[in-house]
């Protein structure tokens, strides 16, 4: 019987590779087949990648444009709100993925050991990863309301006043990001679990033989082998970060002022504005800056994994 | 054979759908339909339903049906794709003044100069729907003021008088915070009621330098080097830095704002008086305690109101053939005494009409009949967005700022003059690129 099995999965294999061979030759579609796929990603991503190049150095309404040059890229980086945007965006990026790095590892943690009702509190934790962004926005904002809000009313009971987290401009961004994590962290928790759970219990026990005690076993077992969950971690939360909106839009809309803007909802408000050359540019702006972020750390990170 | 009958009522719902879709041209069998588009604040829906069912009741061949599009920067990219596409409903309403010219009027709207009603509208109005030498719009409800709601209630058991200079609202405010009430109410969650007293101060900045508006189209004059232009945000930074403020100003909405100020928990509320209808129809039985004055200057005798002009209907050039006449027909009824009385009937009104003929009745709430002196008196300046194409859009963020302590005064008019400029190369204007 096993044997069987284990001959049907050579042979499988042997076809696969056997495909993969005469693929590498001649392809086993003719090439009109590939045409539908490449009208929709032509007309859909590349003209309108390529013609937003040329339109950022536009001035355009809906009706017509003008050829400015470089104007609106200078436009765009003497913008007052870019600034904070900037720096926002990256306070923003580190903390959620700082935060959500420290919370998933010591939630993944506690999920993998033995405790009770432990598959409920893995659904618990990841359950926020699937609720709609806009939906959390709009219902932390609910509770995040300084006279009226759940939050501050429990925090009364218990004799704290709570600080005006949206409403106040040295909260209100570091409000938003908590939120965030709250909603993100199951995902890195996830991620850590699998990495934990893939960890051989050998060395655990190794470590026992040789009386390490429960803190030393996670300090010099867990937290080196998880490596390559945390780099995922790191980097899925990073880029997210660096690109976020939905949340920052649906709490405070940049507010108050432009205090907990974000590069993306700068953009947004220019085209909302009606300014659509100035929005194209910060969006190819945008664009570069998470090439210039993402493509480095992609090439050090996936050469970090070869070399081990 | 009943499921051959089931599909041809299929394939007959289907033509039928086809028949009413948003392109079509042609008028079917009992009349012409005329689609009209306006936003979706409620009084505007309800007015605008109201207008319609009039209109149909009187014009059987024809048939008015009302669409919404959102309020605000979202709404206006709606307008402007639409119009863009050629895709616009045969009429819409629209804001008048900067927001009306950023619609490329001579493209895209049929010019409506040679309409009988033109002779009984506002001569000020008709400046604020015209492009070219040419008239495209016709006015669509009242004229609203931008000034101070107060409650009478409050002001008459601390036995305060209505301001008319700017240090005795001041003196007001401190005898009100004195009594525990919050003296100015403020909304910061509904961003663009900050505003209210950096534009509703512009009747006080012409009246200082009658060329403003002017120059600041040409890029000759700055908020920020205006002494009278910037004492706009310097009123707004002293009613923050005097904590003259409702303690809950970052987290209202305008509409817990206006039941604050009905219920008399605050005393004044710098808004537009079109919020009248709001607070008409949440505290009726307070609204006759609300009234209303302009937000006052630093010279008692040039005291006067900052007029908002109302909205306007517009006909797209993609509007032919008999839905044009259609769509001219209706628009004639809405301007007329009749369209007047369906609004004031279906709704409360927050100010004058702009049109011979329609007058106010007796039974409007005090804070609109507050208004009526300063038009009878000549007392008034539209606000600057009606004299001037260029407005900026980030100004209600950087009134949140100045208006919350984040910013300070100067700062926040220099950056406004910077918001305005993108705004001014935007629309192409001589003398700003």
């Amino acid at each position: 019987m096993t044997s069987t099995v284990e001959d049907r999965r050579a042979e499988t294999r042997g076809t696969a590779a056997a495909i993969g061979r005469r693929a590498r030759a001649r392809s086993a579609y003719p090439y009109w087949f590939y045409l539908p796929a490449a009208i929709v990603y032509g007309v859909l991503f590349i003209v309108p990648t390529f013609a937003s190049f040329y339109f950022s150095l536009t001035r355009w309404t809906i009706f017509d444009y003008k050829f400015i040059g470089l104007d609106n890229f200078i436009q765009f980086f003497q913008e007052p709100a870019l600034v904070k945007g900037f720096t926002n965006t990256i306070i923003y990026a580190v903390v959620t993925s700082g935060l959500k790095v420290v919370l998933g590892l010591l939630l993944a943690v506690l999920l993998t050991s033995r405790i009770v009702a432990r598959g409920y509190l893995r659904s618990v934790v990841f359950f926020p990863v699937l609720v709609s962004t806009i939906g959390v926005g709009i219902t932390f904002t609910v509770l995040m309301n300084p006279q009226h809000g759940l939050i501050n009313r429990w925090l009364a009971v218990v004799g704290v006043d709570g600080p005006a987290w949206l409403t106040d401009p040295s909260y209100a961004l570091l409000s938003v990001a908590l939120v965030a994590v709250w909603k993100g962290v199951g995902l890195a928790t996830i991620i850590y679990i699998a990495g934990i759970v893939s960890i051989p219990q050998d060395y655990f026990e190794a470590a026992r033989v040789d009386g390490a005690s429960s803190f030393q076993s996670f300090r010099h077992i867990v937290l080196p082998l998880a490596r390559p969950a945390t780099v995922t971690v790191v980097i899925l939360s990073l880029i997210g970060g660096l690109r976020s909106f939905d949340l920052v839009w649906s709490m405070t809309r940049g507010g108050p002022g432009f205090t907990s803007d974000v590069i993306a909802s700068v953009i947004y408000k220019q085209y909302q504005a009606g300014f659509y050359g100035l929005s194209t540019a910060g969006n190819v702006v945008l664009f570069l800056v998470v090439t210039a972020i993402v493509v480095p750390l992609f090439w050090f990170l996936s050469r970090r994994e070869v070399e081990q | 054979m009943h499921r051959r009958a089931a599909l041809a009522v299929a394939a007959a719902g289907l033509l039928a759908l086809g028949a009413c879709s948003a392109g079509d041209l042609g008028s079917s069998d009992d009349g012409t339909t005329v689609s009209f588009l306006v936003d979706n604040e409620p009084s505007t829906v309800k007015n605008s339903e109201a207008l319609a069912k009039a209109f149909n009741a009187k014009n059987p061949g024809i048939k008015v049906k009302v669409e919404t599009r959102p309020q605000g920067g979202e709404g206006d990219n709606i307008v402007k794709t639409r119009l863009a596409t050629g895709d616009m409903a045969n009429v819409f309403a629209y804001n008048s003044g900067s927001l009306f010219q950023a619609l490329k009027p001579e493209q895209n709207l049929v010019a409506l100069d040679d309409q009988a009603y033109q002779s009984t509208i506002d001569q000020v109005f008709k400046t604020t729907v015209t492009s070219g030498g040419k008239v495209y719009g016709a006015p669509y409800g009242a004229a609203v003021g931008g000034g101070i709601l107060y409650n009478k209630a409050v002001y008459s058991r601390l036995g305060l008088q209505v301001p008319k200079t700017w240090a005795e609202f001041m003196a007001n405010n401190a005898k009100l915070k004195a009594a525990g009430v919050a003296p100015v109410v403020q909304t910061y969650q509904d961003t663009w009621t900050s505003q209210v007293i950096v534009l509703g101060d512009f009747h006080n900045v012409a009246a200082a330098q009658p060329d403003f508006a002017d120059k600041f189209t040409k890029n000759q004059a700055k908020f920020a080097t205006t002494p009278a232009a910037l004492r706009s945000f310097q009123r707004l930074q002293e009613i923050h830095d005097a904590g003259y403020q409702n303690s809950d100003f970052a987290s209202l909405k305008l509409e817990q704002g206006l039941k604050m100020l009905a219920e008399g928990g605050g005393a004044h509320f710098p808004i537009l008086t079109f919020a009248l209808a709001t607070l008409a129809a949440n505290n009726p039985d307070q609204v006759k305690d609300v009234g209303f004055f302009a937000l006052p200057g630093d010279d008692a005798d040039k005291f006067g109101l900052t007029v908002w002009e109302p909205g306007a209907f517009y006909i797209p050039k993609s509007t032919t053939g008999a839905k044009l006449d259609a769509a001219k027909k209706f628009v004639a009824f809405a301007v007329s005494k009749e369209g007047c009385d369906t609004i004031i009937k279906t709704t409360t009104p927050g100010g004058p009409f702009v049109i011979k003929g329609c007058t106010l009745p007796d039974n409007v709430p005090p804070a609109v009949k507050d208004m009526q002196p300063y038009f009878d008196s000549g007392a008034n300046s539209p606000a600057l967005e009606f004299l001037s194409p260029v407005k900026g859009p980030a100004l209600e963020q950087i009134t949140v700022e100045v208006g919350s302590g984040i910013r300070k005064a100067a700062d926040g008019a220099a950056l406004y003059d910077q918001d305005v400029k993108k705004q001014a190369q935007q629309l192409g204007l001589p003398g700003w690129s």
